[in-house]
């Protein structure tokens, strides 16, 4: 071995010949894996795709109420809805997930209400369910950091002794493409491998992180990484839901049993903007963009149902119906949804009383107070 | 009663603690086997195992992101940060995720994590291995700072801050660690972590310090004696929340205030302290708060410090010109 005949030639880079595993094809065809062999009965199928085609339609609506003004912000996981709900429906009921802004369709599986999700959005708390009740941390706004949380909560599912046993429990850290570059990302890398830490790694490659291609963060493909840091790395079919469940399965139950960290790639794509304060015009071509619109996560499997005579016309019809009455009183959750008390700012940042902080709430509660009109009867005296 | 250094103070607080909490963890680099680089947790692990006294990776960030973890599974964990200079790669997961996660949850979430951080410099050594980085941590709302400046305290507020609920920076005076005292260490009859403490009584001037300059104060408030001066010395224990009543207290009695810390007076802890106790003492004051402390310079080489730290003569002069006004 020598340097040159290490280091590839700039002009071929691995990265588009992805050594996937799929157990559906974007036309929905069953393909079998030795590996990961997946029994899914009718009903599990198309809880999938309810599911999937729900996930899709809380997105699409918050987007549209971003557009009118109700949220500031949103993180569109158009797209990317297979490789949440795969790895989401993943997870039993002791594991704990650590989202990034953009799991909600693992807010889902983990029955995280989403009217909360957009109260994060429209600016009336930075989160506030509980983690502990739902398995599913709170969404981490700054890129990587939640990874090492998820390894340190892993740290100490070892140090409960469950591994191995009927509590067992796993974590599992999502993070992006752009996130691998990150220092956090590669710190927990290295803690998870030399604590053979019960955690996957589940990194969404949505080919974008924000304007930045996948080339600016890397050489090889992402789940080569792994080896390096002493852990199995693989690529998944991101946008099938089929294996995406079945992966995320496997690594789950290593880490349960002791056999330490996985890194999974979920190859997929972000088909809308970062954010929707973003321009993809900006920065990518509408024919990449045409050209993933053919391996959508939800219509495969739609035809995986029709072809195999697994679910009629009225199943769909239902479905729509019952996504549609969830946007609905999504709108209405959200446009009735109360701004915090002023004086709610001061609430929950410390444990233990906080004189000083006391003290300034006081003031500014006393502040507030001048400002009110005094009743009329107190005005006439 | 035994006479302990404050770095052996310091031990026998965290042994007390993981004998007194199964789920206290410590975590850092080399605090195993090594039991530390200047030997705090020596034994630790010896007693309590490698589960519990982890020797981490190299990485600070690292240490802290995976605290906060090992807290989320309720664990109590105290991390040691080698030197004060190598605490700024762990500054984004203290300041954006320890210092926020309980307000970000809704109080569903407590991080009872202890950050120790050796700080403060004279003691020879090389670049980032001297520095006072507590106002850093003081404006950062979520986090309680302390400094501890004798090994009664030590032990004390060791134990105390990992029964808190919140996370706390513990800033160790590492110039200090071999100063020795009687500790009681059967007794918790403590005073509240978060109060500030008369360490010498006197009538003319307050003086105000915290961690390793507290002892500095002392020796010049003696020194001022012999000249007729009475200096009051407050050590103020913990930085935030800060124990203002102590201080106004003393301050409104004397008129005069001195600040003594080793970190760079502008924008300094001292520049809180001395607006505080303007707002809070103004008809009382003779002249203004001064200040003593490091000067707007990166910390100099070594052979320079004693000139860069604030020092016995440094305290007299600005006592002094508090009666210039």
């Amino acid at each position: 071995m020598t340097i040159d005949s290490v280091r590839g030639a700039p002009d071929t880079p691995e990265l588009d010949r992805p050594e996937l595993i799929q157990l559906l094809t974007p036309e929905g065809e069953r393909v079998e894996h030795p590996d990961y062999p997946l029994d899914l009965s009718a009903e599990d199928v198309r809880d999938l795709y309810r599911d999937l085609v729900i996930v899709r339609r809380i997105d699409l609506e918050a987007v549209a109420l971003t557009r009118q003004g109700e949220l500031g912000l949103w993180a569109s996981l158009l797209g990317q809805e297979a490789a949440q709900i795969g790895s989401g429906r993943a997870l039993n009921d002791h594991d704990m997930a650590f989202p990034t802004y953009r799991e909600h369709g693992v807010a889902y599986c983990r029955n995280v209400e989403p009217l909360t999700l957009l109260g994060l959005f429209r600016g009336v708390s930075h989160g506030g369910w509980d983690p502990k009740e739902h398995g599913f941390h709170l969404y981490t706004v700054v890129i990587g950091s939640q990874t090492l949380h998820a390894t340190g909560y892993a740290m100490g599912i070892q140090r409960d002794g469950v591994l191995g046993t009927p509590s067992a429990a796993a974590t599992i850290a999502y993070f992006g493409d752009g996130a691998t570059s990150q220092g956090d990302v590669n710190e927990a890398f290295v803690f998870a491998s030399v604590s053979n830490a019960p955690i996957v790694f589940f990194c969404q490659n949505n080919q974008w992180a924000i304007s930045e291609p996948l080339e600016r963060q890397t050489r090889i493909p992402l789940y080569k990484r792994a080896q390096g840091f002493g852990f199995p790395g693989l690529r998944v079919d991101g946008n099938d839901v089929f294996a995406c469940l079945a992966v995320t399965r496997k690594a789950l139950e290593n880490a349960r049993t002791g056999q330490g960290p996985t890194l999974i790639e979920a190859f997929t794509y972000r088909m809308g903007a970062h954010t929707t304060t973003d321009d993809p015009t900006r920065y990518r071509l509408k024919a990449e963009e045409e050209s993933w619109k053919l391996k959508d996560p939800i219509e495969r499997v739609k035809a995986y149902l029709v072809r195999n005579d697994l679910a009629d016309a009225g199943f769909f019809e239902k479905v729509e119906d019952v996504a549609t009455q969830m946007a609905k009183e999504l709108r209405e959750g959200c446009r009735s949804m109360p701004d915090p008390e002023p004086l709610a700012m001061f609430e929950n940042v410390y444990a233990d009383e906080h004189p000083m902080m006391t003290e300034e709430q006081e003031q500014f509660a006393a502040y507030l107070a001048s400002f009110e009109e005094p009743a009329s009867g107190e005005e006439a005296k | 009663m035994s006479t302990l250094t404050l770095g052996k103070a310091l031990n026998e607080g965290l042994r007390k603690a993981m004998e007194n909490d199964p789920k206290v963890l410590v975590m850092g680099e080399d605090v195993g086997k090594l039991g530390g680089v200047f030997r705090i947790t020596d034994g630790l692990q010896k007693d309590f195992g490698e589960e519990r006294v982890i020797d981490t990776p190299l990485a600070e960030s690292g240490i802290v992101g995976t605290a906060i973890g090992l807290a989320l599974r309720g664990y109590r964990p105290v991390v040691e940060i080698q030197f004060d200079g190598f605490v700024f790669p762990a500054a984004d997961q203290i300041i954006t995720q320890l210092a926020k996660m309980r307000m970000r949850s809704l109080g569903k979430l407590s991080l009872p994590v202890v950050i120790r951080i050796p700080c403060g410099g004279g003691i020879g050594a090389v670049e980032h291995h001297s520095e006072s980085p507590e106002a850093y941590f003081t404006h950062t709302a979520g986090l309680r700072v302390v400094a501890c400046s004798n090994p009664v305290d030590a032990f004390a507020m060791i134990q105390q801050s990992i029964a808190s609920p919140d996370p706390v920076i513990f800033f160790e005076p590492k110039r200090r660690y071999w100063e020795k005292a009687e500790v009681d260490t059967d007794s918790a009859d403590w005073a509240p972590l978060h109060s500030a403490q008369v360490v010498r009584p006197g009538e003319h001037v307050t003086v105000l310090a915290y961690g390793p300059a507290v002892k500095t104060c002392l020796e010049a408030a003696s020194a001022a004696a012999e000249e007729g001066r009475s200096l009051e010395v407050i050590d103020l224990r913990s930085l935030n929340p800060l124990d203002i009543e102590t201080v106004t207290k003393s301050v409104n009695r004397t008129g005069r205030c001195v600040v003594v810390h080793e970190a760079p007076v502008f924008n300094g802890y001292g520049a809180e302290l001395a607006a505080r106790i303007t707002e809070k003492c103004f008809y009382r004051l003779e002249s203004p708060v001064l200040r003593v402390g490091g000067f707007s310079a990166p910390y100099p080489p070594s052979r320079n410090e004693d000139h860069y730290l604030p020092d016995l003569d440094r305290i007299l002069d600005a006592a002094d010109r508090t009666f210039a006004w």
